[in-house]
C-alpha cells in the first residue's frame, strides 16, 4: 500500500486544472479530504510511490490506495461515492449521455492544454497556429455546449468538471493569442459563468490573474519573452 | 427478446481501433452490421457527418446515436447492452483498468511501434523505453490469461494492438521487440487474445493484414521519420 491514512488524500498542485477537476467532484460530492500540495520541483516519497508510472500529480489516496489521472479520479469518486446524502451523480444514467460526457472530456484532454501551452511557449508562425487551433478548440467546444445550461444538459456534471478548471485559462489565451474569448464563444463564457456560480467551481478554480502571473513566471523560468 | 435498434459500425480493416470498437461488440454478444470505409478513396459522407470533430474511425452508430472514440465506444457497449461484463464491477478496479488503458493510450503505444519502424540510431532509444514500458503492463497479467481474468475485458481490448498488429509489424520490418523469452506472458496473451473464441469475428485475417501493412511499409516509414522530425 502506497500510505497507511484511512480516508481521501488528494496529492495536487495549487494551480493545475487537472488537479481542480478531482477538488471540483470531491467538493460536488461533499467528500472531506486532506489536500497535499506537492513540490514538482522536489517530488515527495509519497507522490513517487503513489504514482511510479507517471510521477504526476493529481493522485488520489484513499484509505491508502493511489488512483491516478484526473478524469480516472472523478469517475472513481463518482463510482466509490454513489448518491451519498443525496448528491446526484457526476455522470448521468444513461449509457449515452455518459459516452457523450466520456468523449468531451477526452477531446479537452487530447486537445485543449497541450495547444494552450504551445499558445504561451512559442512565438511568431508556431504561435499563430497555435492561436488559430485554440480557436477552433473553443468553437467546437462553444457548439458542443448549443444552448444548453451545461455540457450534459440541465444538469453540471462530468464533462463540465473536466472543462470548467480551464476557464481560468482564457484569460492567459486570450492575451497570449490577442482574441476575446467573450466574442468568439458567448456560450462557452455564459456557460463559464454559470459553474463559477457553483460552490465547488468558485473554490477551487485559481481567480484568471493568477493564472497568468504563473504563466508569466514560467516564462521568465524557461527564457521566454 | 425486446428489439433493438440496430447497430452499426464505421471501420475500416486493419485499424486496430476500429478493431477494438468490434471487440466490444463480440465480447458482449452484440450484433452488428460493418460499414468500411475504403482508406484509397476520401473519406465517406456517412463518417464525415458522423464524427464531424475528428473524422476518423471508429464510430458507433446505433439507432439514432453515434459514439466516437474506440475506448469510449467499448465503455458505452458495456453499459447499453446485456452480456459479460467488460469492466470489472469495484470501482477500485475500474479505475485500475482504465489507468492501464490511458496508459496504453498515452504512453507505451508510440515508443513501442516505434521501436519497430525507426530505422538508425534513434532506434535503440525507443526500444529501451518501449521494453520498461511493456514490462510495467506485462506485470498487470498477473499470472492471468488475460487482463480481465479467464476471458478478456475492457483492458484487452484496449491492449489488442499488442496482439494481431504487433505480430505482424514483426513480420514486415523485421524487428522484434518483445521477445519471447523475455515477455512470455505477453506473447502468450497475444495468442490467446487472437485465438479467443468470442472474438474470432473480429480478429482480422492474418494474411489481409500482412498484405496491407507490406503494401504501406514505405507510407509508415515516412511517417514516422516526419513524426521524429518534429
Amino acid at each position: 500500500m502506497a500510505g497507511e491514512k484511512k480516508g481521501l488524500q488528494l496529492l495536487d498542485f495549487w494551480v493545475s486544472p487537472f488537479g481542480q477537476r478531482c477538488r471540483i467532484a470531491l467538493s460536488e460530492k461533499g467528500l472531506p479530504y486532506e489536500y497535499l500540495e506537492q513540490d514538482l520541483g522536489n517530488k515527495s516519497e509519497l507522490l513517487l510511490r503513489s504514482n511510479p508510472v507517471h510521477k504526476k500529480i493529481p493522485v488520489l489516496l484513499h484509505d491508502g490506495r493511489p488512483v491516478c489521472e484526473s478524469l480516472i479520479i472523478v469517475q472513481y469518486i463518482d463510482e466509490a461515492f454513489p448518491g451519498k446524502d443525496g448528491k446526484p451523480a457526476l455522470l448521468p444514467a444513461d449509457p449515452y449521455a455518459r459516452a457523450q460526457a466520456r468523449f468531451w472530456a477526452d477531446y479537452v484532454d487530447k486537445k485543449l492544454y497541450d495547444c494552450g501551452t504551445r499558445l504561451w511557449k512559442l512565438k511568431g508562425e508556431a504561435q499563430q497556429q497555435a492561436r488559430k487551433e485554440m480557436l477552433e478548440i473553443l468553437r467546437t467546444l462553444d457548439g458542443a455546449l448549443g444552448d444548453g445550461k451545461f455540457f450534459g444538459g440541465e444538469a453540471f456534471g462530468f464533462a463540465d468538471v473536466a472543462i470548467a478548471p480551464f476557464t481560468a485559462w482564457f484569460l492567459t489565451y486570450e492575451r497570449h493569442g490577442e482574441f476575446s474569448v467573450e466574442e468568439e464563444c458567448p456560450r462557452l463564457v455564459a456557460w463559464a459563468k454559470r459553474c463559477g456560480e457553483r460552490e465547488s467551481v468558485a473554490k477551487n478554480l485559481t481567480p484568471p490573474e493568477k493564472v497568468y502571473e504563473f504563466i508569466c513566471g514560467m516564462k521568465k523560468r524557461f527564457g521566454i519573452e | 427478446m425486446s428489439s433493438s435498434p440496430a447497430v452499426k459500425l464505421i471501420a475500416f480493416f486493419g485499424s486496430p481501433y476500429a478493431h477494438r470498437a468490434e471487440a466490444a461488440l463480440c465480447l458482449k454478444g452484440v450484433p452488428y452490421e460493418l460499414l468500411l470505409e475504403d482508406l484509397l478513396r476520401t473519406k465517406s459522407d456517412l463518417l464525415l457527418q458522423h464524427n464531424p470533430v475528428h473524422k476518423k474511425v471508429p464510430v458507433l452508430l446505433h439507432g439514432d446515436r453515434t459514439v466516437c472514440e474506440s475506448l469510449v465506444i467499448a465503455e458505452y457497449v458495456d453499459e447499453a447492452f446485456d452480456g459479460p461484463p467488460l469492466l470489472p464491477t469495484d470501482p477500485y478496479d475500474r479505475a485500475v483498468a482504465r489507468f492501464w488503458a490511458d496508459f496504453i493510450e498515452n504512453k507505451l503505444t508510440k515508443p513501442f511501434f516505434m521501436a519497430h519502424w525507426v530505422e538508425g540510431e534513434a532506434r535503440e532509444g525507443f526500444e529501451k523505453e518501449g521494453l520498461e514500458l511493456l514490462a510495467l503492463l506485462e506485470a498487470q497479467l498477473k499470472g492471468n490469461k488475460f487482463f480481465g481474468g479467464d476471458r478478456p475485458g475492457y483492458l484487452d481490448i484496449a491492449a489488442s494492438m499488442l496482439g494481431p498488429w504487433r505480430s505482424v509489424v514483426e513480420e514486415v520490418t523485421g524487428v522484434t521487440v518483445a521477445k519471447e523469452e523475455e515477455h512470455p506472458s505477453l506473447c502468450q496473451w497475444a495468442r490467446d487474445y487472437s485465438s479467443n473464441e468470442a472474438l474470432r469475428p473480429c480478429i482480422p485475417d492474418r494474411d489481409r493484414l500482412l498484405a496491407y501493412f507490406t503494401k504501406n511499409k514505405e507510407m509508415y516509414r515516412a511517417g514516422v521519420r516526419a513524426m521524429l522530425q518534429q
